[in-house]
């Protein structure tokens, strides 16, 4: 498999960009965080909030090249942070971006499921968006939630302790436009043991058997 | 067990509010001026006589890592720079304390910035933690209302600010230098050192890093006092510990515990035991997916704290522990690992660039035994190759798992060899 990241062919590419007035108010907000002179280290926000902006999801060459301008750095720098970290989408993505990890700990409880009940809900591949523009299914590495595994992220939120059940559940949810309850699916709150938290029940509010009081 | 009234994370299940008043009452933010009073010298003493070494991996004792900031400013402001960029497959315990009880490390930053002078100190958060973000940055605007942060932080005439920043989604960052170049809005490639970053790290001035459960415990220990901490553990391994259990347990979770601990205990008394029984067992790997894997016989007996797992060749990491039952594909399991490191290598060095996409088409193969027994000797050489010849661990970390692998799996490797090659053949 292939890493390289590079930018979306020309046609895909819009002619311009510039901030929302109210992303640009958030811009100079985030600019402010870091000493003066410094005004670089916003390059990754920005570049978060000129895909959150961006139809598809994605960040175009022209709002790099207008980030550029904006922190007065050279657009190759931007370039370069923009296909370094690839949470940046070089290219348009689906409404619902699905990112399935599939790394040790998720594959050990049943990742390989949650991938399978995707491809054949979703009727794509890895990698692939779904032709109503809907969907986009892409395997990731660790999201850091190995005790909730495994999981998937949609969008800004995690979906954990999945089966191919609840993995297909979530899915027709999102197609009939509902935003499907994020975390465990299993029923537990967090990263207590499923039956209950064993420790901590004075602060969890539980009994012995770990049922809320 | 531990018992919960020395448990510092008690929201760790999230099942109070993560807000500053019920942070409050868990006893959060409660005598931080007292503390600041003390002066900079006792918190450092403090630190250091409570024995705590750095929970991000490499169990560096923290006390003695802020005691290498500069006592005075030569004109450079001094900064805090917290590792919040939690991705060590089988790692998720800084993540808990981010959404459940922030105000712990809002605080710990409060204490540990004006232990090493610093006015400014930066969470660098990885970007899918995006719902974590927001819990831990409304704590940090709860902090500044309630003047806990800010001009004159608490009272004691400390000026202090927080920033949180968003990684995207860059394993690597991780490493503090990487986290730095990042920070300074780079691609983040680590920096060679020295000079290390209490000399020279964020924008050229004086910085250390810390692990999130680093600095979150700091507050605790202070108010309790050092020997608390050190009431808890061996000695050298002192201190209450996040571990994360994921796998193949009957019930995954994250749990505060003591230090040393032994590994089974851990499994049995808050997981539920392994899937099937101790006895299926096949291995764990203890600390993270950099370290090499224990088997079935280590495990029986082996103590969760850093020098009893560097003693059985493996190391007790960010105590992710990751569980694995006889049904388990030992091979697929490590060259999936391998196919993490290809995928987060950054590229600046050749021996890791090269080298993880080598180990990792050798480990594909080998799942299919699709090679011969001499190229697990190869295999072998070449984790040799890229072990210690890269600026960053993140080599050592790619060769490790494969070179626990080899050591404890050989004759699994050689069967699968074997039975392809009969296959072939026939």
């Amino acid at each position: 498999m292939s890493h390289v990241r590079r930018p979306a062919p020309r046609e895909l590419q819009p002619i311009s960009f510039a901030f929302s007035p109210e992303n640009m108010e958030k811009a100079q907000k985030i600019i402010a965080k870091y000493p003066e002179g410094r005004q670089q280290s916003a390059v990754m926000p920005l570049l978060d909030l000129a895909q959150r902006q961006t139809e598809g999801n994605w960040v175009p060459t022209v709002a790099m090249d207008y980030i550029a301008d904006l922190l007065e750095m050279p657009a190759i720098r931007v370039y370069e942070v923009a296909t370094f970290y690839t949470m940046y989408n070089l290219s348009p993505v689906g409404k619902n971006f699905i990112q399935v990890c599939t790394t040790t700990p998720c594959w050990l409880r049943g990742s390989s499921d949650v991938v399978k009940a995707c491809k054949d809900n979703l009727g794509i591949g890895i990698g692939e968006t779904t032709e109503d523009g809907q969907f986009t299914l892409i395997e990731v590495e660790c999201l850091g939630a190995c005790v909730n595994a495994p999981m998937m992220q949609v969008n800004d939120d995690y979906y954990e302790d999945l089966t191919a059940d609840s993995t297909k559940a979530i899915l027709d949810a999102l197609k009939r436009g509902e935003t499907p309850k994020a975390g465990p699916q299993s029923g537990r709150k967090g990263c207590e043991p499923i039956d209950g938290p064993k420790v901590l029940k004075a602060y969890c509010g539980c009994d012995a058997k770990g049922e809320e009081a | 067990m531990l018992q919960d009234k020395d448990r510092i994370f008690t929201n760790l299940y999230g099942y109070q509010d993560f807000g500053l008043k019920a942070a409050q009452k868990r006893g959060n933010w409660d005598g931080t001026k007292a503390l600041l009073d003390k002066g900079r010298d006792w918190i450092i003493s403090e630190m250091k006589s409570s024995g705590l070494r750095g929970r991000g991996g490499a169990g560096f004792p923290t006390g003695l890592k802020w005691s290498f900031m500069p006592k005075e400013s030569d004109g450079r402001p001094s900064y805090l720079v917290v590792n919040a960029d939690e991705g060590e497959p089988g790692t998720c315990k800084d993540r808990e304390i981010m959404r459940n009880d922030p105000h712990t490390l809002v605080e710990g930053c409060l204490l540990a910035s004006f232990a090493m002078g610093a006015h400014a100190a930066y969470i660098y958060i990885r970007g899918e933690f995006y719902n974590e973000a927001s819990n831990l940055q409304q704590a940090i605007d709860q902090a500044y209302e309630a003047g806990l942060i800010g001009k004159n932080a608490c009272g004691s005439g400390w000026d202090f600010d927080l920033y949180l920043h968003l990684g995207a989604g860059a394993y690597i960052c991780g490493e503090e230098t990487a986290l730095i170049e990042s920070l300074e809005g780079k691609k983040g490639q680590p920096r060679l050192k020295p000079p290390f970053p209490a000399n020279a790290g964020l924008y050229g001035c004086p910085t250390t890093v810390n692990n999130v459960e680093s600095i979150a415990v700091v507050p605790e220990i202070l108010r309790r006092g050092g020997s608390w901490f050190t009431s808890f553990g061996r000695e050298n391994n002192h201190g209450t510990k996040l571990f994360g259990i994921s796998g193949h347990v009957n019930q995954p979770c994250t749990v505060e515990e003591a230090m040393s601990i032994p590994l089974r205990e851990l499994i049995e008394k808050h997981c539920g035991g392994v899937r099937g029984g101790w006895d299926n067992l096949l291995a764990v790997i203890p600390g993270g997916s950099s370290v090499p894997l224990l088997t079935k016989d280590v495990c029986d007996t082996v103590l969760m704290d850093f020098d009893a797992l560097r003693e059985v060749g493996s190391g007790l990491g960010t105590a992710a522990v990751i569980v694995m039952d006889k049904s388990t594909d030992i091979v697929y399991a490590i060259a999936r690992l391998s196919e993490f490191y290809k995928h987060e290598s950054c590229g600046q060095c050749t021996p890791c660039r090269e080298g993880t996409g080598w180990m990792m088409r050798m480990m594909q193969r080998m799942v299919r035994g699709e090679a011969t027994l001499e190229e697990i000797d190869l295999l072998w050489e070449v984790t040799k190759q890229v072990e210690g010849h890269t600026i960053c661990a993140l080599g050592d970390a790619a060769a490790w798992p494969i070179q626990g692998l080899i050591r404890n799996f050989r004759p699994e490797m050689e069967r699968r060899i074997k039975e392809y090659r009969a296959r072939i053949a026939a």
